[in-house]
C-alpha cells in the first residue's frame, strides 16, 4: 500500500495510506485461490463472501464486484481501512500459510472506494414500504448499519444522535489520517436519499426516553456505544494537561482544534506528550500528539509491542513516524508543579508472568523500578465502559454485569421490540462488530414487525429536534 | 437550526436570547441546562436555561460574555440562528417539597437561580432571594425575582442595595435562622464562601458547577470535578452538587486550563476579528 513518507505525515492531518493503483489491486486480487472452502470468511465476523467479490474483481468487473460487496458490508471503505485484518480474514487466509495472505482489507478499500467514486455504484434494491416506524438511538457505525439495512427492508427509520455530527467513534474518535471524515457524510448523504432522518442533538435520556420511543416507535436499536472514559485512580489525575483519550481526540477530530485559525475549542499541544495503553484508541491519540506538533510524543504500555492490541499497521506507522514507546511500564502517579501543570508520568517497570484469562502474559511490577517520563501531557487510553445515561433513565432494561446492555440471540433487550447492538452491548470493541450487530438486529426486527399482531402503540407526540 | 426570537441587554457584559427550541421548552426542569454550538469551527459550550415559554417553543440563555464563545453568541442578533442545541441535560435541581429556601446568585448565576426560584414557589416553598453583582448594571433578573419573594440586592461599590457581598447578606439571613436548603450559584469563590458559611450550621446546600464541557454526554470526562473525595461527571452526575463536598480548589484550578488561549482569542474577538463581533 503506497503511504506517504513518514516525515511528512507526521506534520499534516491528510491520510498515511493513499490506496491501491487499479493496476496493483488487479494483480492482487489475482493472488487469491478463489478456495472452495474459503477460511477467510470464517476469519471475518460478518462473512463477508470474500472470494466471490475478488472473483469478480479479476474479471474486472468492477460494479458488479462493488454491489456483491455493498451487499454484505454497507461500509467497505471504511472496515477496508479500519479493521484489524490480521487477526481476522487474512490471518486464515490460506496464502498467509506461506507467504503473505491476499490483502483482503486493502482489496475491500479499493473496491469501496471505486464504488464512492463512480455514480454508477449500484443501488441495492429496496422493499415497498411497510408502514413500520423504527428509532434508533446512536449514528455510529451500529446505527447508521441499522439505519441503511432497515430502511432497504421498507421500514420508515429515524436515527437520534446526541452530538451535532453523525457517524459514532467514526467522526470524534478515530482521526482523518485513518479515515477520512468525508467517507462517514457520503455514507450519511445515502442514508438521508434512503427516506432515513437523522436528528441530531437528541440525546435519548434526556430530549426523549426510551419509553417515548417505545410509545412512539413499532421497534427500537440502541447502539449508543461505550463512550465513558476509564480513569486510573492514580494521583495527579485531575491536574491540568491530563486528557481522557475521548476528550483528546473530540477536541481534535469532531472540534478540528488547531486545525484552522478561526477553531472555537482549544486544546493543550504540549512539548512532551505521553498516552497510556496500548490499542487503537492510544496510538491514534499519540499520532495526533504528534501532528499538533509535540516533539516527543510516547506510548507508555505495560506489556511489550507483540502484546498490543492495536492494528498492526496502525503500531508500524506510529513507529515510522517517530512515537517512542516505553514498554513494559505501568503508570503509578502523574506529577505536576506548583501550579498544577503536569511535568511529568511517573511510572514501574513491569515484567511478563504467567498468561491471564485473555490468554496474555500478565504484567507484574518490579519493585524499586520507578522511573520518570517527563511531559506536559498525558492523555489515558485505557478503555471505556458503557455510558450509563440511557439505561439511568429506564431503570426496566436489563443491565450485564459490566452495565452495558444485556441481549438474548436475536439482539434483544429484555424489552420486547427494543434491540441493542455494538459498543454498548459488547464493551470496547470493532467497527466491523458493531455494524454485523447492526445487521442481525435488522434482520430481527423486521422479523419481529412481521409478526401478526403488533403491541397496540399509545398516540405520541410528534418526534422532531 | 434554533432560530433567535428575542434579544436583549441585561447589563454591558450580560445578554438575554430568546431561542426557539420547541421540545427543550416544554421539558426542561430547573437546573438543567444545553448545550450549545454556534455551528462551523465553534466551540460546544453549556448555558443554563434560565426560562422557558413552553407555548412559544422557546428557552431564554442568559449569556455572560466571558471569551470568545460567548462574544460570538452575543453579537447574534433576533432571526439569526444557532445551529445546534442538546439538552435538556443534567439533572433537575433536588428541589424541596415544603419549607424555606434561601436562593443565592452571584453575577450571571442569577440567571440560574431563578429557575430553581420558580420551581420552589412553585411547590409551595417559600422562597427568598441573595443576588448581588459589581455593580447597579449588573444585577440582572431582580423583577422577576421580586415576584416569587423577598429579594435582597447587594453590590460590591455599595452603588445599589446593600454594599458588600453576597455572603454578608447571607451570614445575617441565615443567623435568623429557620432556613431549610441554600441554593448557590454564582463564580465558583462566591459558591465556596456560601458552602464555608453554612456547613457549620449543618445547613444543606445545592450548588451549581461550571467545569469545562465538551459533549455533555458523559463521553469525555473533561467536566470532572471532585465531590466527596470522588471524581464525577458534571455534565452527568451534576451539575448540581453538595457544596459541602465539592473540591472548589480543583474547580477553580481546572477552569485556568486555556486562560492563554481565552485571552488571545477573547482580544480577537473583541477587536473585531471574529467575524459577528462587529455587528
Ligand atoms: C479512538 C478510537 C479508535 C478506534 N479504532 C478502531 C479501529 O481501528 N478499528 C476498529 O474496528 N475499531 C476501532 N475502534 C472501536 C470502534 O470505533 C467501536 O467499536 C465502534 O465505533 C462501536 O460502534 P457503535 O455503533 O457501537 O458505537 P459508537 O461508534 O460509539 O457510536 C455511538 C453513538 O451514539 C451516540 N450516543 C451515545 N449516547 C446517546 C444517547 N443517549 N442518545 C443519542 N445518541 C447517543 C454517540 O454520540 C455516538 O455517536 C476505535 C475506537 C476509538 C475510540
Ligand atoms: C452547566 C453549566 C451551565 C452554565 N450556564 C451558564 C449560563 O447560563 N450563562 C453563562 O454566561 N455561562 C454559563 N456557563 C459558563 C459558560 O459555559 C462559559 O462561560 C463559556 O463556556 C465560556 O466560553 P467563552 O469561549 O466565551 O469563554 P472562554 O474564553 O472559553 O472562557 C472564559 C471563562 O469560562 C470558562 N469556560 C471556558 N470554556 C468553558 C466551557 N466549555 N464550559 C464551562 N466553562 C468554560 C473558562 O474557564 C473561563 O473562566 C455554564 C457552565 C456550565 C458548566
Ligand atoms: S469486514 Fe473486516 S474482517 Fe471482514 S473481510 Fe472486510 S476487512 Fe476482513
Ligand atoms: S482464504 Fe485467501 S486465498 Fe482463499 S479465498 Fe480467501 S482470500 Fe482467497
Ligand atoms: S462534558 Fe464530556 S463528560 Fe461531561
Amino acid at each position: 500500500m503506497p503511504a506517504q513518507a513518514p516525515e511528512v505525515r507526521r506534520a499534516n492531518f491528510a491520510e498515511v495510506n493513499l490506496g491501491l493503483p487499479e493496476r496493483i489491486a488487479l494483480l492482487e486480487a489475482e493472488r487469491c485461490l478463489l478456495c472452495k472452502d474459503p477460511k477467510c470468511v470464517a476469519g471475518c465476523p460478518v462473512g463477508i463472501n470474500i472470494p466471490r467479490f475478488i472473483q469478480l474483481l479479476t474479471e474486472g468487473k468492477l460494479p458488479e464486484a462493488a454491489h456483491c460487496l455493498l451487499n454484505d458490508n454497507p461500509l467497505p471503505a471504511v472496515t477496508g481501512r479500519v479493521c484489524p485484518q490480521e487477526t481476522q480474514c487474512e490471518l486464515e487466509c490460506i496464502r498467509g500459510y506461506k507467504g503473505l495472505p491476499v490483502a483482503i482489507g486493502h482489496l475491500e478499500r479499493f473496491l469501496g472506494d471505486w464504488a464512492r467514486g463512480h455514480a454508477q455504484r449500484p443501488a441495492l434494491e429496496a422493499a415497498p414500504p411497510t408502514g413500520k416506524q423504527v428509532g434508533i438511538v446512536g449514528a455510529g457505525p451500529g446505527g447508521l448499519t441499522a439505519a441503511g439495512e432497515l430502511a432497504r427492508l421498507g421500514h420508515q427509520v429515524t436515527v437520534f444522535e446526541a452530538l451535532h455530527k453523525p457517524g459514532g467513534v467514526l467522526v470524534y474518535g478515530i482521526p482523518e489520517f485513518r479515515l477520512p471524515k468525508q467517507i462517514v457524510r457520503e455514507e450519511v448523504a445515502r442514508l438521508e436519499r434512503a427516506g432515513v432522518k437523522i436528528l441530531c442533538n437528541t440525546v435519548i435520556g434526556r430530549t426523549y426516553t426510551l419509553a417515548e420511543l417505545r410509545a412512539r416507535f413499532d421497534a427500537v436499536f440502541i447502539a449508543n456505544g461505550a463512550g465513558l472514559p476509564v480513569f486510573m485512580n492514580i494521583p495527579g489525575e485531575n491536574l491540568k494537561g491530563v486528557y481522557s483519550a475521548n476528550e483528546y481526540l473530540t477536541r481534535a477530530n469532531l472540534m478540528g482544534a488547531r486545525r484552522s485559525a478561526r477553531a472555537g475549542t482549544p486544546i493543550l499541544t504540549g512539548r512532551r506528550v505521553a498516552t497510556i495503553g496500548g490499542g487503537n484508541v492510544a496510538l491514534d491519540a499519540v499520532r495526533t500528539a504528534k501532528r499538533l506538533g509535540a516533539e516527543s510524543a510516547t506510548i507508555v504500555y505495560r506489556r511489550t509491542r507483540k502484546e498490543m492490541p492495536a492494528r498492526a499497521e496502525e503500531v508500524l506507522h506510529a513507529e515510522e513516524e517517530g512515537i517512542q514507546f516505553e514498554f513494559l511500564a505501568a503508570p503509578v502517579a502523574i506529577q505536576g508543579d506548583a501550579r498544577n501543570w503536569v511535568t511529568g508520568l511517573q511510572c514501574v517497570r513491569m515484567e511478563l508472568g504467567e498468561p491471564d484469562a485473555s490468554g496474555r502474559a500478565r504484567p507484574r511490577a518490579i519493585p524499586g523500578s520507578e522511573f520518570l517520563v517527563p511531559c506536559e501531557v498525558v492523555i489515558v487510553a485505557i478503555g471505556t465502559r458503557a455510558n450509563p445515561l440511557l439505561a439511568g433513565t429506564c431503570p426496566e432494561l436489563k443491565l450485564d454485569s459490566r452495565g452495558g446492555i444485556a441481549v438474548d440471540e436475536q439482539g434483544m433487550t429484555n424489552l420486547p421490540g427494543v434491540f441493542a447492538g455494538g459498543d454498548i452491548v459488547r464493551g470496547a470493541a470493532t467497527v466491523i462488530l458493531a455494524m454485523g450487530d447492526g445487521k442481525r438486529a435488522a434482520r430481527a426486527i423486521h422479523e419481529y414487525l412481521r409478526r401478526p399482531v403488533s403491541p397496540a402503540r399509545a398516540p405520541a407526540e410528534r418526534i422532531t429536534p | 437550526m434554533h432560530k433567535i426570537i428575542a434579544k436583549a441587554s441585561l447589563s454591558p457584559q450580560i445578554i438575554r436570547l430568546d431561542v426557539a427550541a420547541v421540545r427543550i421548552a416544554r421539558i426542561r426542569q430547573p437546573g438543567q441546562f444545553v448545550i450549545v454550538h454556534r455551528g462551523g469551527d465553534a466551540e460546544r459550550i453549556p448555558l443554563t436555561i434560565a426560562d422557558a415559554d413552553a407555548e412559544a417553543g422557546t428557552i431564554t440563555l442568559v449569556i455572560q460574555v466571558a471569551g470568545q464563545s460567548t462574544c460570538e453568541l452575543a453579537a447574534l442578533n433576533p432571526g439569526e440562528a444557532i445551529a445546534n442545541i442538546a439538552g435538556p441535560l443534567g439533572h433537575p435541581t433536588e428541589l424541596i417539597a415544603a419549607g424555606r429556601a434561601l436562593c443565592i446568585g452571584g453575577g450571571v448565576g442569577v440567571a440560574v437561580v431563578h429557575p430553581i426560584a420558580q420551581g420552589l414557589k412553585r411547590r409551595g416553598v417559600t422562597v427568598s432571594s441573595i443576588i448581588g453583582g459589581r455593580t447597579r448594571e449588573a444585577i440582572i433578573f431582580e423583577p422577576e425575582l421580586r415576584r416569587l419573594g423577598e429579594v435582597i440586592v447587594c453590590t460590591d461599590d455599595g452603588s445599589y442595595g446593600r454594599r458588600g457581598f453576597v455572603t454578608d447578606a447571607a451570614r445575617d439571613a441565615l443567623a435568623a435562622g429557620g432556613i431549610d436548603i441554600v441554593y448557590a450559584v454564582g463564580p465558583v469563590p462566591m459558591m465556596r464562601a456560601v458552602a464555608n458559611l453554612t456547613r457549620p450550621l449543618g445547613v444543606r446546600t445545592i450548588v451549581s458547577l461550571n467545569p469545562i464541557m465538551v459533549d455533555g454526554t458523559g463521553m469525555c470526562g473533561g467536566c470532572r470535578v471532585s465531590v466527596g473525595g470522588q471524581t464525577r461527571f458534571a455534565c452527568v452526575d451534576g451539575p448540581e452538587f453538595d457544596g459541602h463536598a465539592v473540591d472548589f480548589e480543583q474547580l477553580m484550578d481546572r477552569l485556568t486550563t486555556y486562560r492563554d488561549f481565552e485571552q488571545r482569542a477573547l482580544a480577537a474577538c473583541q477587536e473585531g476579528d471574529c467575524k459577528l463581533g462587529r455587528r
